[in-house]
């Protein structure tokens, strides 16, 4: 890769053109934006752009997209048991869009892991991990098992049945690794149950921690990318490329945009006509909920299946490790510099093999399903639910602070009273309404309601030098009405 | 490749590069270069339109306003010879929040038909005036301030009368929109 000759820019400031020239001869002599365009826009590509090398730059454009359209949501979205449901309840039905903007993000989701398994087949049908880009495979192995856990993470944030049932499902699964399997499944959740931990924990998964490492690691497979270099067709030699070269600017950044272009314009029809749903809030109690999970797990939902009692552990962890070790060991295993798929008869058939065995467990999830009259009668009765839930109108949560509390507090009949003389005496009138203190009186809440309920009839008798000095007069009620005052300072919380 | 600024575009290009500018291809490049920045900012400016209205909701919509709560049946307060207290509850919104409060309200005799309310805080310095039932007047605790039965300043240091709220009937049903007003003015003004 060429290097901008250092000279370069100064000559250009030198040379006048139009507004817009200069405008950019002074940007490149202050920051090198030229070498750094050149960089980005000049890397040939041994044999010439080509649709089958969209891919890459379309997970690119996705990720930014699922980053704008998460940072979005996030702003509307409250990571606890109690508001979490009903946060996206608002995000779906009161946010101007935000039924649209979350469908967005959820089919981006999805959009992801299509991409990234179409990018990992062009990948290995091509040979593109030979001839030195072992680093460059292992970080996109990577990628791709962060990519999945932000799906798994995100999934639980809407806190509805579904989201619910499924990473119970997901978690338990973690109790099945041998030694640390039940400290894992605890740690996932933030205790032995699901509740307000986990969602915590899955959203700073979701949100802060896998984001950064992604980051982090996109930022590493380009570079390794533009260090090993496009591998080009499959006839090419992958070390010390032959071929003619054809620069990435513009005709295989005319064809990334025109793809991500068609991305965008899929996941913006698919969000507008049949936007996601959200369905009613998590209830743990409910034991007819049949789980399902996002449809990218289903091959490994059926394969769980099959695998029970003792030997479980060989179905859950065993097979589905070894098939991970597999994948990060292709380019070490596959070693011979031959890209050519009809000379790697073994590696493409593995691949297509593992391939098949995935859609055809995936198909066989969807047929069972539908074959047990009870589970279909289940789904569609969820799917009922769902959509009762989607019509009924945003209902907002009541605060906490409000008065429903308020009100459990005077389930003390005594307690009532005492309010109902609190506010014909005017002891609100300084005090405030509930207690709550205004610029005239000091609160009751707290403080006042420590004190034994002796010593506060005491000082409501005959108040202090203070409270005289304050205005507060004696209080002249009758010894019972005084007990019932008393019993309703002391009830203030 | 050892190709400096030289532009070859969609041709393939030796490997020793040449800096020979090629005038035909240049314009190719930049013509396409400009029309990509121009779709990219056009179709970035149609996707940025949903995000933005998305963020903006909360100055687009009123979220904060107050409705109206009930105070009781109209019969209840036809024969009224004097002002009687009421607690009202007050719902407000606050984004997916509702927050419900309980609010003392004076319900004062009908006139024309009508009931009047008037809001319990003084317009001096905020405190909660209580009905006299022996004087006949309302007599705010804190500062002493006077009004007559039906609200009007009578003596002490508040600025104007107690403030009215607004009310109206319907289906039978008072019903009033809880409001707070600026104190230590003469003139009586809202307070958002």
């Amino acid at each position: 890769m060429a290097m901008a000759d250092p000279d370069k820019p100064q000559e250009k400031a030198t040379s006048a053109g139009g507004p817009w020239q200069r405008l950019y001869n002074w940007l490149d002599v202050r920051t090198g934006i030229g070498s750094l365009l050149h960089e980005a826009l000049d890397e040939p590509i041994p044999g010439g752009a080509r649709w089958a090398y969209v891919f890459g730059s379309v997970l690119l454009f996705l990720f930014i997209s699922q980053t704008i359209t998460g940072i979005c949501l996030a702003l509307y979205y409250v990571p606890s048991a109690d508001s979490a449901h009903t946060t996206v309840a608002y995000i779906v039905k009161q946010v101007t869009g935000g039924s649209f903007l979350r469908s967005v993000h959820a089919y981006g989701s999805s959009a992801v892991v299509i991409v990234l398994l179409l990018h990992l087949t062009q990948t290995y049908l091509y040979g593109a991990y030979k001839g030195r880009r072992e680093l460059l495979w292992i970080s996109g192995c990577v990628l791709f098992a962060l990519m999945l856990a932000m799906a798994f993470t995100g999934y639980l944030l809407p806190w509805d049945q579904k989201a619910y049932f499924a990473t119970t499902v997901g978690t338990n699964m973690a109790a099945d690794v041998p030694l640390i399997g039940s400290w894992l499944k605890r740690f996932m959740r933030g205790g032995n149950e699901m509740g307000t931990l986990t969602l915590s924990r899955f959203f700073v998964a979701h949100v802060f921690v896998l984001p950064a490492i992604l980051i982090a690691f996109i930022a590493t497979h380009v570079y390794l990318f533009r260090k090993a270099g496009a591998a080009g067709p499959p006839s090419e030699d992958p070390v010390r490329p032959r071929l003619p070269t054809q620069r990435f600017y513009p005709r295989q950044v005319v064809m990334d945009t025109i793809v991500a272009l068609l991305m965008i314009l899929v996941l913006a029809l698919l969000s507008h006509f049949s936007p996601t749903e959200l369905g009613p809030k998590a209830n743990p109690a409910d034991t007819q909920y049949v789980p399902r999970p996002e449809w990218y797990y289903l091959p490994i939902f059926q394969w769980l299946k099959y695998w029970q009692g003792r030997y479980a552990v060989i179905g859950i962890v065993v097979v589905p490790a070894l098939t991970a070790v597999l994948l990060v060991c292709v380019p070490f295993i596959d070693r011979r510099l031959e890209r050519r798929p009809w000379r790697r008869p073994i590696a493409v058939g593995v691949f297509l093999f593992i391939l098949i065995c995935f859609v055809v467990m995936g198909l066989m999830s969807m047929r069972d399903d539908q074959r047990d009259p009870s589970i279909a009668k289940q789904v569609a009765r969820q799917h009922e639910e769902t959509e009762q839930f989607m019509g009924e109108p945003f209902e907002p949560a009541p605060a906490i602070s409000s008065l429903a509390a308020a009100n459990v507090a005077l389930a003390d009949p005594l307690a009532a009273a005492g309010k109902k003389i609190y506010e014909d005496q005017s002891c609100s009138a300084c005090h405030g309404e509930n207690g709550i203190g205004t610029n005239a009186g000091p609160k009751l809440t707290g403080a006042a309601a420590q004190k034994s309920p002796e010593e506060l009839s005491n000082v409501l008798r005959h108040p202090t030098a203070k409270m005289t000095a304050g205005e507060m007069p004696p209080v002249d009620v009758r010894d019972e009405d005084l007990k019932a005052l008393v019993a309703y300072i002391k009830s203030l919380k | 490749m050892n190709s400096s600024s030289t532009s070859n575009d969609g041709d393939f290009s030796p490997a020793a590069d040449q800096n020979t500018l090629k005038p035909k291809s240049l314009t190719r490049r930049s013509f396409l270069g400009v029309l990509l920045g121009f779709g990219t900012v056009v179709v970035g400016a149609a996707l940025s339109v949903p995000l933005i209205r998305f963020v903006l909701h909360p100055l687009l919509t009123k979220t904060t306003e107050i409705g109206w709560s009930d105070v009781g049946n109209i019969n209840e307060f036809s024969s009224l010879t004097a002002p009687v207290k009421k607690l009202i509850r007050v719902q407000q919104l606050d984004a997916w929040r509702k927050i419900v409060s309980e609010k003392p309200i004076y319900v004062l005799p009908m006139k024309d038909g009508l009931p009047r309310i008037l809001s319990p805080i003084c317009p001096h310095l905020g405190c909660s005036v209580p009905w006299n039932e022996a004087k006949q007047e309302f007599l705010c605790p804190c500062h002493g301030a006077v009004f007559a039965e039906d609200g009007a300043r009578v003596s002490g240091p508040a600025p104007r009368a107690m403030d009215e709220l607004e009310s109206k009937v319907e289906n039978g049903m008072v019903k009033v929109r809880y409001q707070y007003f600026r104190q230590l003015i003469p003139n009586k003004e809202v307070l958002s």
